[in-house]
């Protein structure tokens, strides 16, 4: 099974700045870390009805897993498959670190740079980044839900404490999602909030959207569970008549 | 099954308030500021699924992600402060007899158990479900399915292995114990209390809990 895409586009995301784009059943969407330590804040919703997204709990809990990567699918909370990780230099994304807010700034000591003194060079936050996406499709603070952090990676001890693995990503990682329904995509390059570096750090992504052939029986994320199956099951009836 | 005994109150003021929730029922109400709310599992190894919002304005809620990296730990005890969507504080856990409990699993739903389980478990009672009932009956507190986010799972037990894999475990929970929450803002309360049969979390028995409300 060929799991390249079929490039179509090519792009690129600065750090610190956001992105959303409705991706049609079938696309993909690679992104590849420009820097060491990058993050990608990732939301989902479905395009054809919002109120249908991206469901973190669901997604750890039905594949058994704390940490996303390689084979793994991305549920909606009514039991449906938004997108899959088809390949994934980097595994272990972030589910629980959730995004930078306005707030974090003093706590961690990184200076605050608004548009008039750094232009586009200036320090949002993926908290703000998120609502003002959100804001394009008639969406507000409702509608946040717990983001995916890509290329980040959290480590938990025996007592459930968290650790911010800064040296996760290296420059020219690569993940691939393929889209399983048509839904929209939010994106936001911010830090993620447990980034120790001493000032606000700008690491961007390069984007190639293109598209993919439909999973098969042998597909690495529909293979990958017996519960995965069945997501796609549901799927296949949400797309009945299609 | 027997008539639910009532939680033993070992505080020194009679509560406000005392709700007692069945297996599979739900409850939705008010605490004010200051007001401390004591959940009580009585008979063991239930699990009680709530999620809360700012009363004055519901888009605000409790939010997992924030309460858990601001702790830095993913479970929830004594001196947890509970966040909102703002990284504003909610609650604060002040008692705990069961000593951890979970917010990374999520509220079952009729929708995730077809993929969790089967396709035909579908029509089965879930909390979810429980919650829709609930701000359907009750349109006063403008709930609708887009302010249902990540929950709390009072009671339950949800490892994560140091490896990254995540287990729905036997309960430490049991007769008795409890969790006792002070708001720090006016806030909507609303639990199911989780009707689950599929897993081994409530021993395939789920069974009442009762909250207790003081005003301080
Ligand atoms: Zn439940």
């Amino acid at each position: 099974m060929n799991l390249v895409p079929d490039v179509d586009y090519r792009t690129r995301l600065p750090g610190g700045q956001h992105w959303s784009l409705r991706l049609r059943r079938g696309a993909s969407l690679t992104l590849i870390a420009e820097e060491p330590g990058c993050n990608v804040g990732l939301l989902l919703y479905s395009a054809e009805q919002p109120l249908e997204r991206l469901n973190l709990p669901d997604t750890l809990k039905c594949q058994h897993t704390f940490h996303l990567g390689r084979g793994h699918c991305l549920y909606s909370d009514m039991g449906r498959v938004l997108a899959s990780i088809v390949e994934d230099d980097c595994g272990g994304h972030d589910a629980v670190g959730g995004n930078l807010g306005p707030g974090h700034f003093e706590a961690k000591g990184w200076r605050r740079i608004r548009y008039q003194q750094g232009r586009n060079e200036r320090t949002q936050s993926g908290h703000e980044s998120v609502l003002i996406e959100l804001a394009k499709y008639g969406l507000g603070l409702a509608d946040l839900s717990a983001n995916l952090n890509l290329f980040s990676k959290l480590a938990v001890d025996e007592q459930g404490r968290l650790r911010y693995l800064p040296d996760h990503c290296a420059a020219g990682d690569r993940v691939t999602l393929r889209f399983e329904l048509d839904v929209l995509v939010m994106l936001h390059t911010c830090p993620h909030p447990l980034d120790p570096s001493p000032d606000y750090p700008h690491r961007g992504v390069k984007i190639e959207l293109g598209t993919l052939p439909p999973p098969d029986r042998t597909d690495v994320c529909l293979s990958h569970c017996a519960e995965n199956a069945r997501g796609f099951d549901n799927n296949r009836l949400y797309l009945l008549g299609q | 099954m027997n008539a639910p005994s009532p939680a033993q109150d070992t505080a020194p003021m009679p509560p406000l308030a005392r709700h007692l929730i069945e297996a599979g029922d739900h409850f939705i109400g008010r605490l004010q500021q200051g007001q401390r709310l004591r959940i009580v599992d009585l008979e063991g190894n239930q699990a009680a699924d709530t999620l809360f919002y700012n009363a004055c304005d519901v888009a605000e809620r409790y939010s997992a992600v924030d309460t858990v990296r601001e702790q830095g730990s993913l479970y929830l005890t004594t001196g947890s402060v509970l966040r909102s969507t703002l990284n504003r504080p909610m609650l604060r856990i002040v008692d705990d007899s069961c000593g951890r409990h979970d917010t990374l699993g999520g509220a079952c739903s009729s929708e995730s158990n077809t993929v969790r389980y089967a396709l035909d478990r579908r029509h089965m009672h879930s909390c979810r479900d429980n919650w829709m009932l609930a701000i359907a009956h009750h349109p006063e507190y403008g709930l609708t399915k887009r302010d249902i986010g990540h929950n709390i799972n009072f009671f339950m037990n949800v490892p994560v292995t140091p490896e990254g894999g995540l287990d729905f475990a036997e309960g430490i929970s049991g007769p008795g114990k409890y969790v006792e929450l002070v708001s720090e803002m006016d806030v909507v309360v609303l639990i199911s209390n989780c009707p689950q049969l599929n897993n081994p979390c409530s021993g395939f028995d789920p069974t009442p809990i009762e909250l207790l409300i003081w005003r301080h």
